[in-house]
């Protein structure tokens, strides 16, 4: 198998940004309806949330953009 | 769990699972790709220049980088942004303009064989065994960072965290070699980002802008500048690490910098994977671009402790009275600001820091050793052959690391030398190389002697301070001098040492004729035309933008 064929690293970032985003972005819905025993400094910004889904929306565009089946079409 | 800076919940460690699991399984599937010897210890020179740039700029990002430099910016303030900037950003740009032409066209496989190309076999067997030494002692206190980082600031038991992570990187690297490290690399270069990009985000909220956070700062730290690149270093009195600007320039910008960007194995061979030679060039311009970015989430983070965390200490401080040192600055504001599932995405941003930095050593010691150490010792071997060697470099590299990190634990004084070993190996190979690639009368000998008079003159320096500190002032022009101070001077006074001699030595002995200078020395090689390229497309347009942004944000932050 010559190295053209293999998944693009991006497609690997895609992925991770997507589990993570994913991740971060629940746990700052659940901090929103569950407010934390110890909140962080600035808890108000509610920065999982927003960064979760920053993470999430890149994620899902490396995923379309360099997944490997477009490739193989 | 107890005592340590932050506790995770679940979430955090299914993050940081999932981390491990994803760099394990890359390994796995990059196993098929690597083949041949250029596949396993160069990637197959098929990198495209984002990759190879990101990847170059991310071997750097190690265990002492991330926080170590947080760390130096609570203490010195913005002056540790110099190591970033002028400290970094002109040798990365030489290395693309000047230097990467020899390096990709000599088609060497590392720095090493560039000098047995140039100069002969003695120069190759000296900078390799330095080399290799340098790099596994560098990867055992990487690891042993790791590990301590781990146990003050998740309670995690020090030898869990040393053995997780060697593992780790020794099934990665081993089954794929360079291509699977670079992957890992460039993976780890969006996770680190991702991670720490968060804390001057909501740092500078909190601190109400910078001009805010500068009022602040000068009212925690009265009578310190600690808020201009340049406006405190016309003395070696004027500002907290007792430099002088000279040092910064010369010593610093010039060959602490050049030293390690353009001759340090560890991030020339990410570069020499590129596909072409126009890749080869605009990786480093690109990991340049990405460099002079990476203060806002390492310096601007201790910037911001300064303004909102004022009270940290030295460590020995903190051990005596039990509170926190500046050395876990970044850590403490991950946990000030980091809710779950921030904090799992911040400590895997350190760990793929500390990982990266790890395989980066154990890639290109695989590269030496195997090419410069084992095979000039063999008659002939084959290809395959050549690729279990180095599968068995990577391996051995690793349990050297482990050796040093046990090794380090015990005798904890090692790390204060570690910046040290790159002023004995590093500053006199830069003069060794740059003579080489830009003087056709070199010699052979005066290579090899010029290399050696360098090394054994750095490391007679360094004793002559430890058994005499009255030396620091003949060598760091000043008693006041730091020992990142010292270590810049030392290291400009072996480069000129080795420059000297190489110079001394080449006009005493017969230099090599030009026919077997071609592709290696400039002025014997005829380099490949660019006219081809629109200027938008060409990597010395790309290097003069990257130039005018420094030469801006120096005079910005001046």
């Amino acid at each position: 198998m010559e190295f053209k064929n293999a998944i693009s690293i991006w497609f690997f970032i895609g992925i991770v940004l997507v589990v993570y985003g994913t991740f971060i972005f629940g746990a700052g819905i659940y901090g929103l309806i569950v407010p934390p025993a110890k909140p962080v400094v600035l808890n108000e910004l509610h920065a999982g949330v927003w960064w979760g889904a920053i993470l999430l929306a890149a994620g899902i565009l490396y995923v379309v953009k360099f997944n490997p089946k477009k490739k193989k079409d | 769990m107890t005592g340590s800076i932050v506790s995770l919940g679940t979430i955090d460690i299914l993050i940081i699972a999932f981390y491990f699991a994803l760099v394990l399984g890359i390994g796995f599937y990059l196993k098929r790709f690597t083949k041949t010897g250029d596949d396993f210890f160069m990637a197959g020179r098929k990198m495209t220049s984002w990759i190879a740039g990101l990847s170059f700029l991310a071997a750097n990002l190690g265990a002492l980088e991330l926080m170590g430099w947080s760390a130096a910016a609570y203490q010195y303030g913005i002056l540790a942004t110099h190591w970033y900037w002028i400290g970094a950003i002109p040798a990365m740009l030489f290395l693309a303009i000047i230097m990467m032409p020899f390096y990709y066209i000599s088609k060497t496989h590392s720095v090493p064989g560039y000098l047995q190309m140039r100069y002969g076999n003695a120069s190759r067997a000296l900078s390799a065994v330095s080399f290799g030494f340098m790099t596994v002692l560098m990867s055992g206190i990487n690891m042993y960072s790791m590990a301590l980082v781990m146990k003050v600031v998740l309670g995690w038991d020090i030898h869990f965290s040393i053995w997780v992570s060697s593992v780790t990187v020794a099934i990665y690297v081993t089954l794929g070699g360079l291509l699977s490290a670079i992957f890992n690399e460039v993976l780890q270069f969006v996770l680190i980002w991702a991670g720490a990009l968060l804390i001057p985000i909501i740092g500078m909220i909190e601190a109400g802008g910078w001009h805010k956070m500068v009022l602040k700062i000068q009212a925690n730290f009265a009578g310190l500048d600690l808020t201009h690149l340049w406006r405190s270093i016309g003395s070696f009195q004027g500002n907290v690490m007792g430099i002088h600007w000279t040092g910064i320039v010369f010593g610093l910008g010039f060959v602490i910098s050049f030293g390690y960007w353009t001759t340090d194995f560890l991030v020339v061979q990410r570069v020499l994977s590129a596909k072409d030679l126009r890749a080869a060039k605009m990786a480093p311009i690109i990991g340049a671009g990405f460099k002079m970015m990476v203060p806002f989430i390492v310096i601007l983070p201790g910037l911001l402790a300064l303004a909102v965390m004022p009270g940290l200490v030295g460590e020995s401080q903190a051990v005596a009275t039990g509170g926190h040192s500046y050395n876990e600055v970044l850590p403490l504001m991950l946990a000030r600001y980091a809710g779950p599932g921030l904090l799992g995405l911040g400590i895997t941003a350190l760990i793929a820091g500390f990982m990266s930095g790890m395989a980066g050593n154990v890639s290109a010691f695989a590269t030496v050793w195997t090419y410069d150490i084992y095979k000039p010792l063999r008659k002939s071997v084959t290809d395959a052959h050549l690729v279990k060697v180095g599968r068995w470099a990577t391996v051995l590299g690793v349990i050297i690391s482990i050796g040093t990190a046990y090794l380090v634990m015990q005798f904890a004084s090692i790390m204060d030398y570690v910046q040290a070993l790159f002023s004995f190996f590093i500053a006199p190979l830069l003069a060794t190389v740059l003579f080489g690639m830009l003087w056709k009368r070199a010699t052979a000998a005066a290579g090899f002697w010029g290399l050696l008079a360098g090394t054994l003159s750095s490391i007679g320096m360094w004793v002559w301070v430890k058994l005499d500190p009255r030396a620091l002032a003949v060598i760091a022009f000043s008693p006041n001098a730091k020992a990142m101070s010292e270590n810049m001077y030392r290291a400009l006074w072996s480069c000129c040492i080795a420059a000297l001699v190489t110079i001394v030595v080449s006009f005493l002995t017969k230099p090599k004729p030009e026919s077997e200078l071609v592709g290696l020395v400039r002025g014997c090689t005829e380099l490949p035309s660019e006219g081809d390229y629109k200027l938008y497309q060409r990597p010395i347009f790309w290097a003069g933008i990257v130039l005018a942004c420094l030469i801006a944000l120096n005079v910005v932050f001046w």
